[in-house]
């Protein structure tokens, strides 16, 4: 099986109306295989997205494309409770555990691991599919031998297995509203100010380097991670599946850049060259997978 | 206010076999402690405890009573789970009364390989909710779970009548920001990962330099992460207690918390109300001193209230980060 493209969950506070024509698109016009719903960060925001989840899942089914629903990546309240286990009832599509209360309640069943559980290592692995895991994105983190490593045994334990290469990495989570405290708010009455930031909000160090996003109550890099030049080793090992975070940039040439890729039509420099060409100020890094301070940006050798 | 009928157990921490000694002598009844590796998540040099050392040190908390608890709170990653494996065993030829745990896979081998081995989870496996803790519970049956500093105290007395184990909670000492053991920020900046490697913010990427304002700034790897003037004490540089500039902002601020740590003395009585069966004090890398100080504050402190006297007045601020303390989410939701 050849390497495909998924579009991972939306991690911002995006308009409703902007969020489904989003997917449309996706359904639509975008060459992607399997694309992520659901809210991940912030429960708050889920009942906006809510009214559009059926519609456009039935889109992305009907235009061939498979439907995964993405659980929250942090569950105390009761709330959040509820949402992930209603939404780890869903029978018709597949459900990515972001948690453990998702792995709670997936248990038996067949389900996907999302890139906020910590698989880690094939011990991690071998549990985890022995409770009905069958797919897995590892976290952002990771360094090349690690992932190909699991990657390998995914293989093995007859798993599929995805790995995050395009968008702003995930690096953090928390309890407390970020987006809310930088407006002199607290969670419980943000306002949703997380809205006027679709892409996040910049934090600059006190000497004015771009540094940060904040997005909620999750923490990411500034730079756009972007693994293109790393894809073609990554499918080497046998990876199934490159994740493509999704931001208001044109997703359409980033998908076109990467399927170019992936299907040996394009260089990886050309497609780091076409996806900068969408906007020169973007800053890419890459430096997690080469071991080394994930800000870092390098030209493979 | 109803109190349960045992006491609270203190867990204190040891960065070396000298702090180990002297927290049983100030009457901590539970030590927690990791070796010289990353298989736990202080991996800094010059602490924690060599096999040998380990064995001595369970020998002299047993003789007088207490306990030791080995932290192997890390993540391995794919190819290196040997040396947590290797930890694991040593830690069961010692004796060591508990092992806490934050991965999946090594919770599985505990569980598998040595049944009889009580099991912690770890902070560091950010379990908070009701399902989270089962999951762990039933997978592994891990007998306690120390929660994150992100629930209030009716929260956590709502949760323990929901849950099949035990509940620590910390007390005292660093107020840990990001939910642990998912926070990539150290790796993000410095290359090393709090989750696999063991270590937040290290020593060897931290450099001060005084700026054309004669401010003394903080670095950690090329990122400066906060100024000071001389009136002010320079903090560790951590990227979560960092100040930082936002769009709509007119100065820099703390984006995320300023240089504060978690003190709940004032909510002590309240908290052995609630049931919680331990109570944490956080700060491996401190001196001797510091923990006889502290252990030593906080033993008469539970033994009042367990008696129904009233706590002595305590000076714990003075041991704090930066002269600050907070009681962060216990008191209120507002903190967040």
């Amino acid at each position: 099986m050849s390497t495909k493209l998924t579009l991972g969950p939306v991690l911002f506070n995006w308009k409703a109306e902007y969020w489904r024509d989003f997917y449309f698109r996706a359904a639509d016009e975008w060459d992607v295989d399997t694309v992520y719903v659901g809210e991940v960060i912030c429960s708050k925001r889920s009942p906006f997205f809510e009214p559009y989840y059926g519609e456009v899942a039935e889109r992305l089914s009907a235009a061939g494309k498979k439907a995964v629903f993405s659980t929250l990546s942090e569950i105390m309240i009761p709330r959040e409770r509820k949402m992930t286990k209603s939404v780890c009832a869903l029978d018709d599509y597949p459900v990515e555990a972001n948690d453990a209360a998702a792995l709670f309640h997936l248990r038996g069943k067949p389900h996907y691991i999302g890139q906020y559980v910590n698989t880690y290592n094939e011990d991690t692995m071998a549990h985890l599919v022995k409770n009905g895991a069958q797919h897995f994105t590892f976290p952002s983190e990771l360094y090349a031998a690690a992932l190909k490593a699991l990657v390998t045994e995914a293989k093995k334990l007859g798993a599929g297995s995805e790995i995050m290469v395009f968008g702003r990495a995930p690096l953090a989570l928390s309890a407390r509203c970020y987006h809310a405290r930088a407006h002199n708010k607290i969670k419980d009455n943000c306002q949703f100010v997380c809205e006027n930031d679709p892409d996040g909000m910049e934090l600059r160090t006190v000497d004015g380097k771009a540094f940060l996003t904040i997005n909620g109550v999750q923490t990411m890099s500034h730079s756009y991670m972007n693994l293109a030049q790393e894809v073609p080793e990554m499918m080497r090992w046998g990876l199934d599946y490159i994740r493509l975070s999704p931001h208001t940039l044109d997703m359409g040439t980033v998908i076109e850049a990467f399927q170019g890729v992936v299907q040996g039509r394009c260089e990886p420099l050309e497609a780091i060259r076409k996806i900068q060409e969408i906007d020169a100020s973007l800053k890419f890094s890459n430096g997690f997978f080469y071991h080394k301070p994930g800000y870092l940006w390098q030209y493979a050798a | 206010m109803h109190l349960p009928n045992n006491s609270p157990e203190l867990v204190c921490p040891a960065g070396t076999p000298a702090a180990l000694r002297t927290a049983v002598d100030a009457g901590a009844d539970t030590v927690y402690c990791g070796f010289q590796n990353a298989t736990n998540a202080r991996n800094f040099p010059g602490l924690n405890f060599t096999p040998e050392e380990m064995e001595e040190s369970v020998d002299y908390a047993h003789k007088r009573g207490k306990k030791v608890l080995l932290a192997l709170n890390t993540f391995p990653p794919a190819g290196q789970t040997l040396l947590w494996k290797q930890a694991v065993a040593d830690g069961v030829r010692l004796g060591v009364d508990a092992m806490i745990v934050a991965d999946i896979g090594v919770a599985h081998h505990i569980a598998t390989t040595y049944p009889d081995q009580r099991l912690h989870l770890s902070v560091q496996a950010g379990a908070p909710s009701v399902e989270a803790i089962r999951y762990y519970c039933e997978e592994f049956g891990v007998k306690r779970v120390v929660l994150p500093r992100i629930l209030s105290i009716p929260e956590i007395k709502q949760l323990k009548s929901e849950i099949p184990c035990e509940i620590e909670t910390f007390i005292f000492g660093n107020q840990g920001l990001m939910a642990e053991g998912r926070c990539s920020l150290t790796n993000f900046v410095s290359g090393v990962s709090t989750n696999f490697d063991g270590v937040c913010s290290p020593p060897s990427d931290v450099t001060f330099y005084e700026d054309k304002n004669n401010m003394l700034c903080s670095q950690l790897g090329e990122f400066t992460i906060d100024c000071f003037s001389c009136a002010q004490g320079a903090g560790y540089p951590t990227i979560c207690k960092g100040k930082y500039i936002a769009p709509h902002r007119d100065d820099p601020y703390y984006a995320f918390e300023e240089p504060i740590s978690l003190n709940l003395f004032d909510l002590l009585p309240q908290m052995i109300g609630a049931g919680i069966e331990a109570f944490k004090i956080e700060g491996r890398q401190r001196s001797r001193a510091y923990i006889r100080q502290v252990v030593s504050t906080w033993r008469l402190a539970v033994d009042s209230v367990m008696q129904g006297k009233t706590i002595p007045k305590a000076d714990l601020v003075a041991l704090t980060e930066g002269q600050k303390e907070t009681t962060g989410a216990f008191r209120s939701k507002k903190w967040r």
